[in-house]
């Protein structure tokens, strides 16, 4: 098993299309059991048994399992009786436990994903390519994906396994190879390597330390939200509900933790106080004003710095120039804007500025934002949001798919921020994150604020069992596992 | 860095260039292969387009032709900038000309104030009208291009069943011309007069102001910014604060009323009535233009002289012995090298400015790189 790290941007990605077949390289050899072979398509590489579960699944919701692994290679197995054989012996034979006949939509993001590991080994892979196959797992998962992969390990294939997640290469490569800025710059040995000299090895320099920090957070409510309530009808036209009894206040100087599972309501929940969702019942207090009913506009001219969880759809216009992204979201604010009229030369200037101060790594501020990589683009959202010296910053998932040394970075400006008498409310799938930088933390689970916790003792395990709905109420250190009864503060 | 970013803006715009001037080329080509395959020498022919469209008076045809294919081009440009398809041009001109027309016909005001009144008749009722497809997207989300296109069908509709002699329509005294009330002679628009070459449409004096008004707004105010955002992103724009829903509507609204002009030229500098043999399907011309000119003010403005002197020069050959048919064989084919010309250009553009990127990154990292080793030995 061999784990390949680097920032993003390093060039991960584009070395894992090159091997899968998807770009061709300029020049160089790749050799597999010791034939050079040269791909044109992902055809050719599977062909040659190397397969790849992709970071973001490629599963059609609506199908079975069976006819998902059998969509594309009819030729193999048919898509019958004897399909399905073949999937559950290939399921036995490394303990993935998948049933052929269950419908993808049913099933988990766990589950999905050895759908997927299985898709690849039904085409008759012997070389398995993981990208970042444990971002979207909560830790128990994690434990299983890697005792499954061990499990493949020992029937002889060979996995290589891209990961941000240091702690998780070191246990579970048996090799590393780190790059960064497109060249390997080292090999390492997890027996004898530390997360920290992994670390420094792919951002090339000495990491800063969180720290030891105290706390500012004052008794000034900047976000209280009470009884938020949302409902959406679904693609069958039940109405669920997404968000139930949302009650929180976030004070100045505080970091609000949101931890939970992926799609727990949490994207809804920063929606609905970005003012992109209408809830249907409750209210949203910024600093004294109620705002559960101002457009977003108001709501962002108000003080709220937003970095959104999915950057491309919601926070950059890919194919217009830095600048202009510099302006998006705050056209009415200076210096973008003078009297309904755009300041391009202020806004200029200003972008000029961000790209100085936040380190956003680009040869100048008219390329597109669609050609920065995405930490720099993450980089200059942070920058133009902290420019406007928000009241709350929602930040979701600000570090995710972002390189070690910019993810320090922004966890600092954060930091600083929030010192200042910025509340922060956090979102993020990322536990360490979560317990790293918040004062408060609170677990999402089906829409409901399920748990709470104090980031000083938790441990990521025990947040990871309260976000499956394992435990509620107040998690404490030693009466994790326990099911709490719900809002109670035993101690 | 000032130097790059020259660099990448000078490359930008030979990018920008290259896709019309590639698509104008392509197309001569096929055309000429064309005129070849009817056993005809093209060059003949290409010599007479420019002996002809160089005529003074041709010069004024085309320019007239222009005004009008320019505000149609804006009209569909305004939809295009946010990703709207307003296909419905053509009937909002038509309507709007038509309401025009009558309201024209029956006042009898002082001149400037009764042609403001037309104007600002004609801009209310193509807004309208395009308004419908606007808020149907909004409130029941249904397609710009499904209801634009039914909108065109029902204003053919309605126009046929007003421009009746009996309703609000009268017959000619030839007997085959049915045709709305003329406007009074001191409604008519301004022309400059060009002596034996023709008559130049004072109109065009508005169009070029509806270009600058439209390179002003989209590119300078806020309103543009927001339009724009949305047009390039929908989610991103609606996270940034801007009321999605409303914004459709006002750009649908806009695009009308800037449709409303189109027939205007025509219905004050030239017919002075609306008739049953008005000017049809310039709407449909508007799309191309705008497609040609990539929404770009200056950009139209050299599509809409492009599209007359081509219908103009073409027209002539016909009485040299070829085709007229060749005028829609250039266009069609412009208009396809067009769209893939600018597809390609784009992602090549794409393609370099993200090795651009990585280039100088690589380079930053280069230099960089001993001050890191500094840094770490500290």
């Amino acid at each position: 098993m061999h784990a390949l790290c680097g920032e993003n941007g390093a060039g991960k990605s584009t070395l894992m299309k090159i091997l899968y077949g998807m770009q061709k390289p300029d020049e160089g050899t790749i050799t597999v059991d010791g034939t050079e072979v040269a791909f044109s398509s992902p055809a050719d590489a599977i062909a040659r048994g190397i397969g790849m579960v992709h970071q973001h699944f490629m599963l059609a919701d609506n199908l079975t399992v069976l006819e998902n692994v059998a969509l594309g290679s009819e030729k193999l197995y048919g898509i019958g009786g004897r399909a399905r054989a073949k999937i559950r012996e290939i399921s036995d034979a490394y303990g993935l436990g998948v049933r052929p006949d269950a419908l993808v939509e049913e099933l988990g993001v766990a589950d999905r994903q050895r759908v997927e590991i299985l898709k690849v080994l039904y085409r008759g892979a012997r070389t398995l390519i993981l990208d970042e196959p444990t971002a979207v797992l909560v830790p128990q998962e994690v434990d299983a994906l890697f005792d499954n992969l061990r499990e493949l390990k020992s029937e002889g294939l060979t996995v290589l396994f891209i990961s941000h997640k240091l702690g998780e290469v070191l246990s579970v490569a048996d090799e590393i190879t780190v790059i960064r800025r497109g060249t390997t710059v080292g090999t390492a040995d997890p027996r004898s390597t530390t997360a920290r000299q992994l670390a420094e090895l792919m951002v090339g320099s000495e990491l800063p330390t969180p720290g030891a920090r105290e706390s500012t957070v004052t008794d000034e409510p900047a976000l209280a939200v009470s009884g938020l309530r949302l409902t959406a009808t679904d693609s069958d036209g039940v109405v669920r509900e997404v968000l139930d009894g949302i009650d929180f206040t976030i004070h100045e100087g505080e970091v609000l933790g949101i931890a939970g599972v992926e799609g727990n309501g949490q994207a809804e929940l920063v929606e609905a106080v970005m003012g992109m969702r209408t809830p249907d019942s409750g209210t949203v207090v910024l600093g004294g004003r109620d705002i559960s009913h101002v457009p977003t506009r108001t709501r962002r001219e108000s003080g709220i710095g937003y970095i959104p969880e999915d950057r491309h759809r919601h926070g950059l216009l890919l194919e217009a120039p830095l600048w202009e992204n510099r302006i998006l979201g705050h056209v009415t604010e200076t210096p973008n804007s003078r009297r309904g009229l755009i300041d391009a030369r202020a806004a200029r200037l200003d972008t000029e500025r961000i790209v100085e101060e936040y380190d956003v790594r680009t040869p100048g501020i008219e390329v597109t934002a669609a050609s920065l990589s995405g930490g720099n683009q993450q980089k200059l959202i942070v920058g133009r949001e902290m420019s406007h010296h928000p009241k709350l910053l929602i930040a979701a998932h600000p570090t995710r798919g972002v390189d070690v040394g910019a993810q320090a970075q922004i966890w600092d400006q954060i930091s600083e921020a929030r010192r200042e008498g910025l509340a922060v409310l956090l979102i993020s799938a990322d536990l360490d994150e979560l317990i790293g930088l918040s004062d408060t933390l609170r677990v999402m689970y089906r829409g409901r604020l399920v748990a709470d916790a104090d980031p000083a003792t938790i441990t990521p395990e025990e947040l990871g069992s309260a976000m499956t709905g394992a435990s509620s109420g107040h998690l404490d250190h030693e009466a994790v596992g326990a099911s709490a009864p719900e809002g109670g503060e035993e101690g | 860095m000032n130097k790059l970013t020259a660099r990448i803006d000078k490359e930008r715009l030979l990018l920008a260039l290259a896709a019309p001037v590639l698509a104008v080329v392509a197309a001569l080509v096929v055309t000429a292969l064309v005129i070849l395959a009817t056993g005809k020498n093209p060059f003949e022919a290409f010599n007479d387009m420019l002996s002809y469209g160089s005529a003074s008076d041709s010069q004024i045809y085309i320019l007239n032709k222009a005004t009008t294919y320019y505000l149609a081009g804006v009209a569909v440009a305004v939809g295009f900038r946010m990703n709207l398809f307003n296909i419905g041009v053509d009937g909002q001109y038509r309507i709007a000309a038509f309401f025009a027309a009558v309201v024209g016909g029956a006042l009898h005001l002082p001149g400037p104030l009764q042609i403001i009144v037309v104007i600002l008749v004609a801009m209310v009722v193509g807004a309208m009208w395009s308004g419908i497809a606007g808020i149907l997207k909004t409130s029941r989300g249904v397609s710009e291009v499904i209801s634009t296109i039914m909108l065109n069908s029902i204003a053919t509709a309605v126009i046929a069943y007003l421009l009746q002699p009996d309703k609000l329509g009268q017959l000619d005294d030839a007997g085959t011309l049915v045709s709305t009330k003329s406007l009074p002679k001191s409604s008519w628009f301004f022309t400059f007069n060009a002596g034996p070459a023709g008559e130049l449409w004072g109109f065009i004096v508005i169009a070029a102001l509806v270009g600058v008004a439209y390179w002003f707004v989209l590119g300078r105010t806020r309103f543009g910014f927001d339009l724009r955002a949305v047009g390039r992103s929908e989610s991103a724009a609606e996270a940034s604060g801007v009321g999605v829903k409303k914004m459709v509507v006002t750009s649908m609204v806009i695009s009308g009323a800037v449709a409303g002009l189109v027939g205007m030229p025509t219905l004050l500098n030239d017919s002075h009535a609306f008739s049953n043999d008005f000017p049809l399907g310039v709407g449909f011309t508007g799309i191309a233009i705008a497609l040609l000119g990539r929404n770009n003010p200056v950009g139209i403005a050299i599509a809409s002289l492009l599209w007359g002197y081509l219908e103009r020069t073409t027209g002539h050959l016909e009485l040299i012995g070829y085709d007229k048919e060749i005028l829609g064989v250039i266009q069609g084919v412009i208009v396809l090298c067009v769209v893939i010309a600018y597809e390609l250009v784009r992602r090549f553009g794409l393609r370099r400015q993200q090795q651009r990127v990585g280039a100088e990154l690589a380079a930053q990292a280069a230099a960089t790189a001993t001050d890191e080793k500094l840094e770490v030995a500290r």
